[in-house]
């Protein structure tokens, strides 16, 4: 398995949106480059033919009816919101498509 | 805006070969959210119908929609579709401030219906099958409003504004295999594709599928290869074309970008691309490189779905007549043209008709006032047909007034025009405005006295054969009795007083 | 007053019902308890001194009104800080939610409430629940009782560290890798995971999705399965919840016994890294069960060796999509909004100033283990050993009643000891990891002090996935045997604070 390198990180943080200082950089690629290399064992049993578990338990189909339950008030929903403008969450500009 | 060089469609038709991939989504009309109970009425006031799931609050957690499931499997069967035996929703991880969780939750590899088509008839009458790739299940976003730039735009805006109401909102994604064989009736392809679909849509009574209204959004993707080859192109991907002539003007200004740049040499990126309704024209947006990474995994928080098959066949066999073959037997027993059928079509006149005639009037009334005075009428006033305030009882009562004789058209339009300004039921219109056809024959017979006599040298004329003077005297007989009376029993009767037989 | 923070859950809930001690009183006493030693514990992110009285007033105007009381009615509880509470700040032991106020109740939260139980406030924990040690939390350590300059396990260190101090006779853990077991093992009390879905994880903020479980937490196994039957049952609104009727785990609790039972000791859980006087407890303790008429099996599950890495993929991945949500747009910290940045910047600039390191680095690993080119060796395979472990439980299952481990290989180490060394961190929960990945459920007790530290040992107690009931039968009938033996509970060695 290929190790993690400071690069890899940096590009991995911007994917997580964690604006991670350069310092940061060095140190977590470090530590990843550990825990991967020993994490990593599990891909001895990539060739197995076994069929992967995403869920512990074998339940399916869990559904609700079509109901309309409370929702929150405005005021609620709106309550921890760092800015609110309209009754409207107002965040920052959007770096968008157009 | 930069001018877009084009080549002419001739002559792009001429080089290349229009690869098409179309992606539909569309909102159900369930009465509540995919994941939780709140409400998706719309117009509802911001934030009011959120709740800690749709907001993507710490510790909440999403229940699936089994109304939203049924829709998915009943499109998917419609569509001629195979449906899972099981399957899991998945999680698309981007960031994106009108996406409370900061992933979408969707289907990846395992979507609900898979490997269908739907046969699109074009306005000639041939039928050209699209393949269908795959139709899964997700939800939409919230809506953005951005402040302080130009007319709302999001370039320039010092902020946004977020409402939640409609984050969550189920919705179905239905995307086609790679469209190739239309060639230059690429566009057409197009848009009967997504006519059709959105008529298909409309009869599972999933979603009411209002393209104005965004319920149905389509992107176009696009490529061109050269006449003669196999290998697809670089395509371009027009996102969120809301109209049925939009979708036929994207793709046909992406074959005529397209070509100019590759027979100029160069070459298309694949990026993202806006339509603009002012001019049909398409501008660049987003790059698509390979930084994009959806990061997909089956969602932890839902189990599988597994529908059983008893549930599946069930559903297929509440199916609805398919509208394509609804039509064709609909347009037999009207008795009506594929281009009559299709101007039809393409007024939005169709369930209308249905109605009217399901309300006893004949086909050919009902089609004369739909597709005549009241769809003029629509157009005038820029709505859609069926939300004009006239109902189809009241259209089916017109035409049966007239057939009775106690109308003549004149005033059967008449009685439309106050049924339209909300003067009540025809008979009410009829009532109010004194609309009725003047049959007494005593009356007429006066009119008709007065109109001879008053115009002796005509009456003389066709006393000496010139029968078809007889609509002078006609005419008068109108005049005197306010446009009341039948025309053609006062025809005969001026012909039976002055003693001439027609022809 | 000391004697009443002393006693059990069950001997409050009965003195409040015989009218001997009023809910008041009982809830008055543990607020002077806290405020007497938590200075120094730090087992409390926040206390809720007025809700808590209003409630215990509410119980006592209920009894004085002949209406029935539920069985913890006037039992204070302490709640990790990761369940949502309507009006009560959740911070989750992140900078990222300080001073939210949720406006909602967690599923767990409301039967709490329903259950007439005293909610005495939210307690200490690291940060997002991504530890073994409590030294995550932004809002500084828990020290252990026993010892207050070393851990008392993580991630509820402060549940565990609020029983053992006798701050609060019940406590609300949750358990991804162990976080509920290796805290009551390195603070000598008692801690269970349910099976996966048996408690709701509405309002219990996501670390692993697929991990999470909500569990009781208490100084005996009999207060643990009155709490247990009071926060499991089926949930409408989480999709995972078991729809069927909770095990009779009071039943099982109040009549322990492994007469004729058959218990596992699987070989996988041994070897390198376990300290000496853990082994000499853990043997003891198997010595202890065949003595009391259990047959014993040894088991070989070899899946069990790549549990750890398994769960080092699966839980950052499902960590790396769960903490998404924390983008500065909605709720929560926020920080650069100066006007000119964009919303990905703040996002970005926020993440960074609200995440610890551990939190930071297990979303750039589960970053990483998602990505297109890596995720079938890693998220992929670890899927895939998440199978074999189940499929080896479940041989084991054939063969045995229940399986018996040590809890941690080790006794609570050194505050900061470990602190830059996450992988020697991650070690702490080797034991505990296999029954996450399987969802079936585990208890951790007492069995002794290790003789070379004195420190408490843990003994762990796996069972069937919905069989907890198991837990309780056995976990009863050891603790009565080993309390015999000491002649008092372990916990009455703790130095008193
Ligand atoms: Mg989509
Ligand atoms: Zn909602």
């Amino acid at each position: 398995m290929p190790g993690i390198t400071r690069e890899e990180v940096a590009h991995l943080a911007r994917l997580a949106r964690l604006e991670l200082k350069s310092e940061e950089l060095d140190h977590f690629a470090g530590q990843l480059d550990d825990i991967i290399g020993a994490v990593a064992r599990v891909s001895e049993v990539a060739d197995q033919d076994v069929p992967p578990t995403s869920h512990p338990l074998p339940l399916t189909n869990v559904m609700r009816a079509d109901e309309v339950r409370p929702s929150l008030t405005p005021e609620q929903a709106l309550s921890g919101a760092p800015a609110q403008e309209q009754q409207r969450f107002k965040v920052p500009q959007i770096l968008g498509e157009d | 805006m930069t001018v877009t060089e084009l080549l002419s469609y001739d002559a792009a038709l001429a080089a290349y070969d229009p690869v098409m991939g179309l992606e539909v989504h569309v909102e159900l009309g369930t009465k509540t959210k995919m994941f939780c109970g709140c409400s998706t009425e719309l117009g509802a006031e911001p934030n009011s119908q959120t709740c800690p799931t749709c907001l993507g609050l710490p510790g909440s957690l999403p229940v699936v929609n089994a109304i939203g499931v049924e829709s998915a499997i009943k499109i998917g069967l419609a569509l001629n579709c195979e449906i899972a035996e099981w399957c899991r929703f998945a999680r698309k991880n981007y960031f994106y401030p009108d996406m409370p969780k900061n992933f979408q939750t969707s289907q990846y590899d395992e979507p609900i219906a898979f490997n269908g088509y739907l046969d699109v008839q074009l306005e000639d009458g041939e039928i050209f099958r699209v393949e269908i790739e795959r139709a899964h299940m997700e939800e939409d976003t919230g809506k953005s409003t951005h402040v302080g730039g130009a007319t709302g735009r999001i370039h320039g805006a010092s902020h946004s504004l977020l409402d939640y109401n409609r984050a969550g909102i189920p919705l179905i994604e239905i995307v086609t295999k790679p469209i190739e064989g239309a060639g230059e009736r690429a566009p057409e392809v197009a848009k009967a594709y997504v006519a059709e679909l959105r008529e298909l849509i409309k009869a599972l009574g999933v979603s009411e599928a209002r393209m104005d209204k965004g319920q149905m959004r389509c992107d176009v993707n696009l490529s061109l290869r050269p006449n003669g080859t196999e290998k697809f192109g670089t395509r371009s991907e027009t996102k969120n074309v809301n109209s049925l002539r939009s979708v036929e003007r994207a793709a046909r200004f992406e074959i005529q970008r397209h070509a100019a740049v590759l027979s100029s040499g160069g070459t298309i990126v694949q990026e993202t691309r806006h339509f603009h309704e002012e001019d049909g024209s398409t501008t660049s947006g987003r790059i698509k490189d390979n930084a994009e990474d959806y990061r997909y995994f089956p969602e932890p928080d839902l189990v599988p779905v597994a529908p059983a098959r008893e549930w599946v066949e069930e559903l297929r066999k509440g199916l609805p007549e398919l509208p394509r073959v609804r039509r064709n037997r609909l347009r037999e027993e009207w008795g009506v043209s594929e281009h009559d059928m299709q101007s039809i079509l393409n007024a939005g006149a169709v369930e209308p008709i249905v109605a009217t005639i399901e309300a006893g009037a004949d086909a050919a009334a009902a089609r004369k006032w739909w597709m005549g005075e009241l769809a003029r009428n629509a157009n005038e006033q820029g709505v859609a047909l069926d939300e004009l305030p006239v109902t189809p009882a009241q259209v089916a009562r017109v035409a049966a007034l007239v057939a009775a004789g106690d109308l003549n058209d004149k005033l059967a339009r008449q009685v439309i025009e106050g049924v339209l300004a909300g003067e009540g039921d025809p008979d009410a219109v009829v009532e109010k405005r004194g609309l009725k056809v003047v049959s007494d024959e005593g009356a007429l017979g006066a009119a008709v006295d007065e109109a001879i006599a008053g115009n002796a040298a005509i009456a003389d004329k066709i006393r000496g054969g010139k029968v078809q003077a007889v609509g002078a005297l006609v005419g008068a007989v109108m005049k005197t009795t306010r446009g009341q009376a039948d025309a053609a029993r006062v025809k005969e009767l001026i012909l039976e007083k002055l003693g001439v037989s027609e022809g | 007053m000391t004697d009443i923070i002393k006693l059990t859950a069950a001997e409050i809930a009965a003195k409040i019902a015989s009218g001997e001690l009023t809910a008041v009183e009982v809830t008055e006493a543990h607020l002077a308890r806290i405020e007497a030693v938590d200075e120094k514990v730090h087992a409390f992110l926040h206390v809720d001194r007025e809700g808590a009285l209003a409630q215990a007033r509410a119980v006592d105007a209920k009894r004085a009104a002949g209406e029935k009381l539920g069985p913890l009615a006037g039992v204070p509880l302490a709640l990790k800080d990761i369940f949502t509470t309507e009006g009560i700040p959740t911070t989750v032991g992140s900078k990222i939610l300080e001073g939210w106020i949720p406006p909602y109740d967690a599923t767990l939260t409301k039967r709490l409430k329903a259950a007439d139980v005293v909610i005495l406030g939210k307690t200490n924990m690291d940060e997002f629940a991504m530890g073994s040690s409590t030294e995550n939390s932004a809002y500084g350590p828990t020290g252990n009782p026993w010892d207050l300059t070393r851990i008392p396990g993580g991630s509820g260190g402060g549940s565990s560290a609020a029983l053992a101090s006798y701050e609060a006779p019940l406590a609300i853990g949750t358990d991804t890798g162990g976080s509920i077991r290796q805290p009551a093992a390195v603070t000598g009390t008692v801690g269970v995971k349910p099976t996966y879905g048996a408690v709701s994880r509405y309002g219990m903020v996501a670390f692993s999705s697929s991990l999470d479980q909500g569990g009781p937490c208490a100084r005996t196994v009999l207060d643990a399965a009155l709490l247990h039957e009071v926060i499991a049952g089926h949930d409408p609104l989480d999709s995972t919840s078991i729809d069927a009727p909770v095990p009779p785990v009071v039943e099982a609790a109040r009549n322990g016994s492994v007469e004729g039972m058959r218990v596992g000791v699987v070989k996988q859980f041994s070897g390198e890294g376990y300290q000496a006087g853990v082994v000499q407890r853990f043997n003891e303790s198997v010595e202890l069960l065949k003595s009391l008429g259990a047959e014993i099996v040894e088991l070989d599950c070899p899946s069990f060796d790549l549990a750890l890495s398994a769960y080092y993929l699966i839980a950052p991945s499902e960590c790396s999509s769960n903490l998404a949500r924390f983008d500065a747009m909605r709720y929560g910290l926020r920080v650069g909004d100066d006007g000119t940045k964009s919303a990905e910047d703040v996002t970005a600039l926020t993440r960074e100033a609200g995440f610890g390191d551990e939190v930071k680095r297990r979303i750039i690993l589960g970053t990483y283990a998602l990505s297109s080119g890596y995720y079938d060796a890693y998220y992929g395979s670890a899927q895939k050993v998440r199978t074999l472990i189940t499929r080896d439980f479940e041989k084991a299952f054939e063969q045995v009643d229940v399986i018996v481990s040590p809890t941690t290989p080790t006794t609570a180490f050194p505050i900061g000891e470990r602190a830059d060394d996450p992988m020697a961190m991650y070690l702490a929960d080797l034991c505990t990891i296999p029954t996450n990945m399987a969802g079936n459920a585990a208890m951790s007790l007492p069995c002794g002090l290790a003789p070379e530290d004195g420190l408490p040992v843990g003994l762990q107690i796996i069972a069937p996935a919905l069989k907890d009931d198991r837990l309780y039968k056995v976990g009863a009938a050891v603790e009565a045997a080993f309390v015999e033996k000491w002649g008092h509970p372990l916990l009455e060695e703790a130095p008193s604070l």
